[in-house]
Parts: C-alpha cells; sequence; structure tokens
C-alpha cells in the first residue's frame, strides 16, 4: 500500500517538477511547483515525518507559491515569446545535468546501505512535534535564534530594495 | 519493498531537475523555482537518511529534520530577497530575461 503510494507521488513529484522547467507560461510553472511541492510533503509524511510535511504545505505550498505568484501577477509576465534560443549552451546545460544524474546514480548504486529496507518504528509512533521542539529549543538554541536574525535581516533587506528612490 | 536507494534517486532526479532549469532557462523568476526543487531534492533525501537511521528507543533521527527546518528557512528568506531584487531589476531595466542583463559581462 505505502509502496503504491511512493510510486504515485514520486512520479507526480517528478514529472510537475519537470513541468515547471518546461512550461513557456511563469503562471502554470508555479502552479506545476506547487503541485510538485504537495508530492513532495506526501513524501515527507510516508517517511513519518509529519511536521516536516505540515511546515512543507504550510511555508513552501503556501507562503513562497502565493509570493511568487504575487510577483508574476505584479510583473504582468507574459509567456515567453520564442527567441532564438542558444541551442549550444542549452545542450551544454542538460548534458552537465545529465552527467551529474549518472552521478548520483553510480553513487547511489555503490551506496550499501541504499538496498536495505527502512527499519520499523516504535509503536506507538513517538510524538515529532514535541521531540523536534525539545531539541530546536534545547540543543539547536544558537542556530534557531540567528535564524530569527537571518529572517530579520531579509525583511529589512526586502523593505530597503522595494523602497522607491526618492533621490 | 520500498527502500533507502529509491527515495535517493527520486531525490536525485528531481535535484537534476531543477539544476538543468538553472541552466537552460533565461527568465530568472524560472531560475529561482529551479533553485527551490534543488533545496527539495536535498530536503528529500535528509528526511529518508533521518527515517533510515532508527535509535535504540525506535524514534527517527531527529537531527536531520531540525537540519530540514533550517533549509526551508533559509530558503523562506532567500526567496524573499531574491523575488525584491527581480522587482527592482524589473523597475529599471523592464525584463526579467537575463541575457538583457550583460553589464557585468566581460
Amino acid at each position: 500500500m505505502s509502496s503504491l503510494l511512493f510510486w504515485i507521488f514520486a512520479l507526480l513529484m517528478i514529472g510537475f517538477g519537470a513541468a515547471v522547467i518546461i512550461n513557456r507560461n511563469p503562471v502554470a510553472s508555479a502552479l506545476s511547483l506547487v503541485v510538485s511541492f504537495l508530492a513532495l510533503a506526501v513524501l515527507f509524511v510516508l517517511l513519518d515525518a509529519y511536521f516536516i510535511g505540515v511546515i512543507q504545505v504550510l511555508v513552501y505550498a503556501g507562503a513562497i507559491m502565493v509570493l511568487f505568484l504575487f510577483i508574476i501577477m505584479l510583473l504582468d509576465l507574459r509567456p515567453e515569446k520564442l527567441r532564438k534560443i542558444n541551442w549550444v549552451a542549452s545542450a551544454g546545460g542538460v548534458a552537465v545535468a545529465f552527467v551529474l544524474a549518472i552521478e548520483i546514480f553510480s553513487i547511489v548504486g555503490r551506496l550499501s546501505i541504499a538496498k536495505e529496507p527502512f527499519p520499523p518504528l516504535a509503536k506507538p509512533a513517538s510524538d515529532d512535534v514535541q521531540s523536534i521542539g525539545l531539541l530546536l529549543f534545547g540543543n539547536y538554541n544558537l542556530p534557531f535564534q540567528i535564524i530569527g536574525v537571518v529572517i530579520l535581516v531579509a525583511t529589512i533587506g526586502v523593505v530597503m530594495l522595494s523602497r522607491r528612490e526618492s533621490r | 519493498m520500498i527502500t533507502l536507494g529509491h527515495y535517493l534517486v527520486v531525490s536525485g532526479i528531481l535535484f537534476t531537475i531543477g539544476f538543468a532549469g538553472v541552466m537552460v532557462r533565461r527568465n530568472i523568476i524560472i531560475i529561482l523555482m529551479a533553485l527551490e526543487l534543488m533545496l527539495n531534492a536535498a530536503n528529500l533525501s535528509l528526511v529518508a537518511f533521518s527515517r533510515f537511521h532508527v535509535d535504540p528507543t525506535g524514534a527517527p533521527n531527529y537531527n536531520a529534520q531540525i537540519f530540514v527546518f533550517f533549509i526551508i528557512t533559509v530558503a523562506a528568506a532567500e526567496v524573499a530577497v531574491g523575488l525584491a531584487i527581480v522587482v527592482a531589476l524589473f523597475r529599471l531595466r523592464q525584463t526579467t530575461h537575463v541575457e538583457d542583463i550583460t553589464t557585468l559581462k566581460f
């Protein structure tokens, strides 16, 4: 059952991920990205990472994608006109990506633990929100505060960047 | 039977799609979306390893999930700043096409 779900959602995620870079219309790309992220959230839930799955839906499929769509609508981007495609650059890009894929697959193929099934979890499953929260405010307290500063700096940077020049 | 390798291969394919998007596409917004795809591929393999390394009490390794949490946070900040730069650029040049922006090109 869960292996069937894995195949369905892995194929959905890869298919819509490919649609993101194939579509000429930016709005269609952004909506494909939402579907891809939702399928990825289902894969997280299949891996028993419920908290990460919820965060994925809230932050990526919610906040980040709304930001993308908002900017696309704000800039009023038309579907790209067919420009003269730079075939050398495109072929080079696809070739490099292909080599990267072969490299990843050969590494995974040589990894001996990659062929082992996932070990069973304790029943009843532990409360992952509680465990992550305890770790986050305990062991990872300093990184957590630093990430807060990163968000603050990003907010200030965005306000500064989008301010109209008044000189 | 789904093994760790299946998740790693799926994550590798997603990373390759994102990489190809960054290399081939010429629209800055699409390039940012492809960057998001690559970050998510890394998240998927981290969560797969987290589920694979079960500790003696039967709980997955939550350190990897904390790492994913931080990656998602940094990605959100990165997208906000990136899109603000795109808007500022569009105001100045009326384009989001990377081949129209050649001021720093040697």
